[in-house]
């Protein structure tokens, strides 16, 4: 973990949140993962000490810019996610790749409810059920998103 | 970057235990969303980030520009030709209309027994280009080329050449985000064109519909009927056509009927989009005119979550985050003691634990008249309460929120 690995991290981030706000037609929107969730996941898993809940706190405060009706919600539901995937980095780093897309979704669903939720709690419009969709794509595209992050993480070449 | 260096043995993080660290930026989101929320004092902080984000829409919207002036540049000479005799023919026509439009305004002004014809409503307008667009479910929303430093304001009515688009919700120093109509957060006041029936249209979520839902079953409307804005609301100017019916279900068990109807504007296909400023004196202006400076434009509820109407224009606004936190315990524990008048006995225990200064008056007199010591122990709580309403009652779009 050096300095090194912080520029990858923010630059991982960085793509990320181009890829989350890409303008994309609307069926395919539903579809979209949460590529930025996926990177905080991967580096909270990864390099817990690089990141960790600072990255999942600023990382959702960039989301909130984008595309949050609330300053914080996103910001909160990434730094939880990033605390509970820290605390369980190494068990989840040895799992293979398909029991890793268990915990994604799991992982996501969290994320997705806590922005349900403070949506519901400040009054905004809580959307169809399609907004849970990118749970299961999130899940499904972690297999191939992780060795994508690895990469770029400097872990494979 | 020593402090990546820790030792292996040290728990994860350089500063205390993640737990702790969660807790602490827990509590930071919470201190973020109750600012932005309730108070709006984070408008400024918005201003900065929005700034800051615009690089980054910039460079996620540059495939498309490249591609847009990639085709604008190769096009053939046969196709300008084309296109610009087709635009002739367009602006001979507007011309013509114009010409008659003139004569009208001309014969309106003397209906109303002016001296001369009114001066047009829109004192100027300044085309923006659609940098980003969200379509979503949750929402729906584009982002404009356009901001402060263009003397873009918050609350500011945004048209394409066909009909209404929407709002601007946060405007940055060079970029603005501005709120479809089709949001399901939004509401715009319309008037059915055919009949004058005035009504709010409520977005329906998706790119192009809206939502009538509070025309009663026997209401006059049909497929077909033109709906334009209605000029109530303080944002939108009078008559600018926004949608049409699609779509009348009439249910024999449903008090009200369900309406759909589809907007004029087409979003997913504009490049550009006009932002409007309107004369502020002309009667077709929007009727909230009182301080067009820029409180106005905070005063559209159709655009804010119902608990938040922001910025009380009326009431000092500093005063207001000070006394809601002390009072607001105050009346909402006396309230219970006078809507139910039995629990009496208890209710002068209730406001002598909480503030004693101001639940003094309730205290002096709950035995001989409830309802007359609500008056008192209430009126702290009324400035806070009350302010938001002049905003929150022209557009009547607050209830459009439920």
């Amino acid at each position: 973990m050096t300095g090194d690995s912080r520029g990858r991290m923010l630059a991982s981030a960085l793509v990320a949140l181009i890829l989350t706000v890409l303008p994309l037609p609307p069926w395919l929107d539903v579809l979209r993962p949460a590529f930025l969730v996926l990177t905080v996941f991967y580096w909270s898993v990864n390099a817990p000490r690089s990141g960790g809940i600072a990255l999942g706190f600023f990382a959702g405060l960039a989301l909130d810019v984008f595309q949050g009706p609330v300053l914080g919600q996103h910001a909160l539901a990434l730094a939880l996610l990033s605390y509970m995937v820290m605390r369980e980095h190494q068990r989840i780093r040895s799992k293979p790749a398909f029991q890793q897309a268990l915990i994604v979704f799991a992982a996501l669903a969290v994320y997705e409810f806590v922005v349900f939720a403070i949506d519901g709690w400040t009054g905004h419009a809580l959307g169809s059920p399609l907004r849970w969709v990118h749970v299961a794509t999130g899940a499904l595209i972690w297999p191939l998103t992780a060795p994508i992050l690895a990469y770029s993480a400097g872990r494979l070449t | 970057m020593t402090a990546f260096g820790t030792p292996a043995g040290r728990p994860l993080g350089r500063s205390g235990s993640p737990g702790f660290r969660f807790t602490l930026f827990a509590a930071l989101s919470v201190v973020i969303m109750y600012l932005d929320q309730r108070q709006h004092y984070l408008e400024h902080v918005r201003y900065a980030l929005q700034a800051a984000a615009y690089p980054i829409q910039l460079a996620v919207n540059s495939p498309a520009t490249a591609w847009r002036w990639l085709r604008e540049s190769v096009a053939t000479r046969e196709s300008l030709q084309q296109e610009n005799v087709r635009l002739r023919a367009t602006q001979r026509d507007l011309e013509l209309r114009a010409m008659r439009y003139e004569a009208l305004a001309r014969e309106n002004g003397e209906l109303r027994g002016l001296r001369e014809a009114l001066p047009p409503v829109v004192e100027r307008w300044l085309a923006a280009e659609i940098v980003n667009i969200q379509q979503s479910s949750l929402r729906q929303r584009l982002l404009i080329d356009r901001g402060a430093s263009n003397g873009v304001f918050r609350g500011q009515a945004v048209l394409d050449d066909q009909g209404l688009i929407g709002q601007t919700t946060h405007v940055g120093p060079w970029s603005a985000e501005v709120i479809l109509i089709t949001d399901s957060e939004h509401a715009v006041p319309v008037r059915i064109e055919r009949t004058g029936l005035r009504t709010i249209a409520v977005g329906g979520g998706d790119n192009a519909s809206l939502a009538l839902p509070y025309l009663p079953a026997n209401a006059d409307i049909r497929s077909g009927d033109l709906l334009v804005t209605s000029g109530l609301g303080g944002v939108f100017p009078e008559g600018y056509p926004v949608a049409r019916v699609t779509e009348v279900h009439r249910d024999a068990v449903q008090p009200l009927a369900q309406v759909r109807a589809a907007t004029l504007a087409r979003v997913d296909t504009d490049t550009e989009v006009m932002l409007v400023w309107f004369r502020a004196d002309q009667p077709a202006a929007p009727a909230a005119t009182l301080n067009a400076a820029g409180e106005l434009m905070h005063g559209n509820a159709a655009m804010q979550a119902q608990p938040a109407p922001p910025k009380p224009t009326a009431a000092p606004s500093t005063t207001a985050p000070s006394t809601t936190a002390p009072s607001s315990t105050a009346p909402s524990t006396t309230a219970p003691s006078t809507t139910a008048p039995p629990a009496a006995p208890p209710a002068p225990a209730t406001p002598s634990k909480t503030t004693p200064s101001k639940a003094a008056p309730s205290k002096a007199t709950p035995p001989a008249d409830p309802a007359a010591a609500a008056a008192p122990a209430a009126s702290p709580a009324a400035p806070p309460a009350a302010a938001p309403a002049p905003d929150t009652a022209p557009p009547a779009a607050n209830g459009a929120r439920s």
